[in-house]
């Protein structure tokens, strides 16, 4: 299976703390990666670094066949921490803007797709501000996979999230892998993945340690 | 081109929706702008000769400072939950969100401007005794050389620690050219003793270079970590 993503000796450093130290790795198309690891082992960073939103120090990201990551960001749907949503306007006034950005065609019906694809209703006119943390992650959610990207960057998505929509949310991601997606999921909860994760990518003080086909302790590695 | 436009107007009309239901910037530029005008008539009682004389420094000093409060919060809505990440991810051009940021803050000066002109015009008994006609030009130059430095200078100071004391900073010696030539054509026209025309074209001139350099570097800025 080709490689959707080539990480090549890639070091961050904010001032004298690096963040990444040369981590080194391909990740092959349609498969689900779960990156685990301490906090401050580098996983937000280096989804940063993928999503083209924090220059690397050193090193290079190839994606999709190229090193020129603004080329390729139309394909990318990026998923951080914070919400990324205006917390004044509705989820689907937030998703039409959002669609606008990346040019979508018949933008009302992806919007609405999207909206549902997460178990929300697209309908819901109150602003995102007065939603639940749980309802939002899961607007921001939607809003990720509103331009069909072929790799999609989740970090922490289903902090806040009660048990059983986070098990939806990983049913969804399968799903999506199932359609040839590249899905890379930075989280605490890695149990939620197990069996649905093609590989856990374990993170430790800015390099990748080690790469296990099943969730694993860390300690029995 | 086209891209830009319809990105421009998308984000724009997102920005006024926002705009229309926080009233964030608005509110705080009428109320600065409002005390300005109150506390400088009651601290100087100046005649009407005296007002033509100081009231382009006045008036335009009370644009400028007021501007500041809604080109540091056209920003901060886009820090909140890091939205301008999703900007940032995306393949939409950069000079689209900056020209509906510019465009933005020009519609919320110039509705400050056409609220508060009728108040400096009572407080400080103001009849112009130039070509008036000239006036509207002189605020539309003006409030774009501040809102194209400051959209670009807030831009700038959005990840500094203290970024409403660094806009300021950033944006008042750079804006001497144009704030002087906004004094000196609106004192022109109020007095009606010299010709607007040098400083109008002045302004003009300072509006396009600053323009055309902050669509240049704009993509450094909103890239920049």
């Amino acid at each position: 299976m080709s490689a959707a993503v080539i990480v090549t000796g890639l070091v961050k450093q904010f001032g004298r703390f690096a963040a990444l130290r040369g981590v080194s790795a391909e990740f092959a198309a349609q498969r689900l990666y779960a990156i685990l690891g301490d906090n401050g082992a580098g996983k937000t960073t280096l989804l940063r670094a993928l999503a083209g939103l924090t220059p690397p120090t050193g090193g290079s990201i190839s994606m999709l066949g190229t090193t020129d990551l603004h080329s390729v960001c139309g394909q990318l749907g990026y998923m951080a921490h914070p919400s990324l949503l205006y917390d004044e306007m509705s989820g689907m006034e937030n998703l039409r803007y959002f669609a606008r950005l990346y040019d979508v065609a018949d933008c009302d019906c992806r919007c609405a797709g999207a909206i549902h694809a997460v178990k929300l209703d697209p309908s819901l006119t109150r602003p995102v501000g007065q939603y639940s943390q749980g309802m939002r992650q899961r607007m921001s959610l939607a809003r990720a996979l509103l331009n069909d990207p072929k790799i999609l960057l989740l970090d922490e998505p289903f902090s806040n999230v009660d048990l059983g929509s986070a098990r939806e949310m990983v049913s969804l991601l399968m799903g999506l892998r199932d359609t040839g997606k590249t899905i890379f999921v930075v989280t605490h909860q890695a149990a939620l993945l197990e069996g649905a994760a093609d590989e856990f990518v374990w993170m430790e003080a800015g390099q990748i340690v080690s790469r296990t086909p099943d969730l694993q302790p860390q300690e029995t590695r | 081109m086209s891209t830009v436009a319809s990105l421009t107007r998308a984000t724009l009309a997102k920005d006024l929706r926002l705009e229309w239901r926080s009233k964030d910037a608005i509110n705080s530029m009428l109320f600065f702008s409002l005390l300005v005008v109150v506390i400088f008539s009651f601290s100087f009682d100046p005649t009407a000769e005296e007002s033509r004389q100081i009231a382009g420094g006045l008036v335009w000093v009370a644009f400028l400072f007021a501007a500041v409060v809604a080109l540091n919060q056209t920003w901060a809505r886009e820090m909140r939950n890091q939205v301008l990440d999703a900007y940032r991810v995306s393949p939409a051009p950069p000079n689209a969100l900056f020209l509906a940021k510019v465009i933005g803050n020009f519609i919320f000066v110039t509705v400050l401007q056409a609220l508060m002109t009728p108040l400096f015009i009572v407080f400080y008994n103001l009849r112009a005794l130039g070509p008036a006609y000239q006036l509207p030009i002189v605020a539309a130059l003006g409030t774009w050389a501040l809102v194209v430095n400051g959209t670009f200078f807030a831009a700038m100071s959005l990840r500094t620690r203290s970024r409403e004391i660094m806009l300021p900073l950033l944006l008042f010696p750079i804006s001497i050219p144009a704030l002087l030539a906004m004094v000196e054509a609106t004192g022109a026209i109020l007095t009606g003793e010299f010709s607007a025309r040098f400083w109008i074209v002045l302004l003009a001139a300072y509006d396009v270079v600053f323009t055309i350099a902050s669509l240049f570097l704009f993509a450094f800025v909103l890239q920049a970590e």
